[in-house]
């Protein structure tokens, strides 16, 4: 068997002297879409903070293609080929859609141009608004365009923060089918936090439950889907 | 009033303006990009105009001596101090200050036990032209012509390189371009010795006109900074109607009636401006422009 491309061990993290992780493992190999459902306050985005370097870890090791990044800046992990889609999007609000596409493609080898041709053809809605400011577009366009920035950047696995997070119900179904695409053309890992049931049982493999800092268990995705079956396991409402 | 005097008029409030627009250019890149308050920027002028006076001396071309050395060695020295002081202290405002405040004080004594605390001068390199019975300097016009040149190149280095799109996106959100793999440290390095070396131009620029001295500094960084807070976080627009604003107070007021009570109509107009617009010019409108 071959090593996953993302291995977290035993991973701990928090705010000052707050801990919220407390000892997170998990794997995720390449190509894989791994999903994590869990409550507000569970520390679904402290976990991908500190996946991207955003926040130390206290104590664990995360290792990425066989090297420890424990240690390493946001600007090294992100240019060692791990793409982050923060939660809110954070988009550049004074920057044009175009030019936020361009700051994706600081990573990528090949020509500007062509990667923004290429990564809009997975972003047909975008192509309207190309000279417009980032902030100007709707939450959902933002989701979008965050995405699509990531993806100019040829990552080798994208840490996706609850992209559904008060979006509209039309721009959700968007999104999924956008992220089936990406997962079938191009064979990226993602690994996705999320609470909304749909979404995450629509696209992962392998769903695992963060409860109070830590992995307590993994679902078929099928069974995420389940509320009634979900909320018997982990108490989500 | 008399035509020509108009002409005059008109032609000192503009050189009022581009003057004002050239002194806070430095201050306004540093403040703008990083949110540091750099109290050395009158001395980062300063060491501009020595730099002027010390390759005219050696027997420089003027021009050399007075636009092309004072950016570069000023950068340089810029770049210095950001690595061994500046860099450690980002997100700190009251501890920026204080840095920058010593490296003034510092920078002062140096200069001072190097020239000694004596003024000196460089000869102006143009002449005079006339306006109708008036004389009026002709190096007035190359201060306007550099203003323009510094606030044009500025706005094609943010608007149309790679470099000025990684500035423009640093400043918005440092953490995000980190994610997208810019190293924002690189990128405050460089606005800090950016804005130095603009500081450099000025005092190269203004050597000419002014009394240089190691004190010298203390006469231009309250108007730069006045200006900066007046034009808000808007780089380009922002010095560019700050300095309009302020310069055409300033120069109207010093015709009709004298130099000093046209710096003090310049404060009043900046308070009542700051008192309006808490957050400049730029704060309110104009947002998205550079």
């Amino acid at each position: 068997m071959t090593a996953p491309l993302l291995a977290v061990d035993d991973l701990h993290s928090g705010y000052g002297r707050i801990p919220i992780l407390g000892g997170v493992s998990l794997q995720v190999n390449e190509g894989a879409f791994v999903g994590i459902l869990g409550h507000n306050g569970m520390g679904k985005s402290t976990l991908l903070r500190t996946l991207t370097g955003n926040l130390p870890a206290t104590a664990g090791s995360i290792t990425f293609d066989g090297r420890d990044i424990t240690r390493l800046s946001p600007t090294a992990r992100a240019r060692a080929g791990i793409g982050y889609v923060p939660q809110g999007r954070e988009i550049f609000p004074a920057l044009s859609v175009h030019e936020n596409l361009r700051m994706g493609c600081l990573l990528s080898r090949d020509r500007e141009e062509a990667v923004i041709a290429d990564i809009l053809t997975l972003f047909p809605r975008l192509k309207a608004y190309l000279d417009r400011p980032g902030g100007a577009l709707s939450g959902g366009e933002q989701q979008l365009l965050a995405l699509a920035r990531c993806l100019c950047g040829a990552p080798r696995i994208i840490l996706l923060d609850e992209p559904t997070e008060g979006i509209q119900p039309s721009i959700i179904e968007e999104i999924i089918e956008t992220l089936q695409a990406i997962g079938r053309q191009r064979g990226l890992a993602v690994l996705l936090v999320e609470q909304n049931l749909n979404f995450i049982a629509s696209l992962s493999q392998r769903v695992l439950i963060l409860q109070k800092g830590c992995i307590t268990r993994e679902v078929p995705p099928d069974v995420a889907r389940d509320r009634a079956m979900i909320d018997e396991f982990v108490g989500m409402a | 009033m008399a035509p020509d005097l108009v002409g005059l008029l008109a032609f000192n409030v503009l050189a009022g303006i581009a003057t004002l627009a050239l002194i806070t250019l430095g201050l306004g890149v540093i403040y703008g990009m990083m949110r540091i308050i750099n109290l050395a920027h009158g001395e980062f002028m300063m060491l501009g105009a020595y730099t002027a006076v010390a390759a005219s001396d050696a027997g420089l071309n003027i021009w050399v001596a007075m636009l092309v050395l004072p950016p570069l060695v000023v950068g340089l020295i810029g770049l210095v101090l950001e690595r061994t002081v500046i860099r450690f202290l980002y997100g700190r405002m009251m501890d920026t200050m204080l840095a920058t405040w010593g490296i003034s004080l510092g920078l002062i004594g140096l200069v001072t036990s190097i020239y000694g605390n004596v003024v000196r001068g460089v000869s102006t390199p143009v002449g005079s032209f006339e306006i109708g019975r008036y004389g009026a300097s002709l190096y007035s016009l190359v201060i306007v012509a550099v203003a323009c040149a510094a606030l044009a190149g500025l706005y094609l280095l943010l608007r149309l390189t790679r470099f000025g799109l990684i500035l423009r996106a640093t400043m918005q959100n440092p953490r995000m371009a980190a994610s997208l793999g810019v190293s924002p440290d690189r990128i405050y390095m460089a606005t800090f010795a950016l804005g130095a070396s603009l500081a450099g131009l000025a005092g190269g620029v203004l050597a000419p006109i002014s009394g240089i001295s190691p004190a010298m500094g203390a006469a231009y960084i309250s108007r730069a900074f006045i200006t900066v807070l007046g034009g808000g976080p808007a780089i380009l627009t922002g010095t560019g109607l700050a300095s309009t604003l302020f310069g055409v107070i300033n120069e109207l007021v010093s015709f009709k009636t004298t130099p000093v009570i046209g710096d003090v109509a310049l404060l009043v107009a900046a308070v009542l401006l700051i008192r309006v617009l808490p957050q400049g010019i730029t704060g309110r409108y104009l947002r998205r422009s550079l």
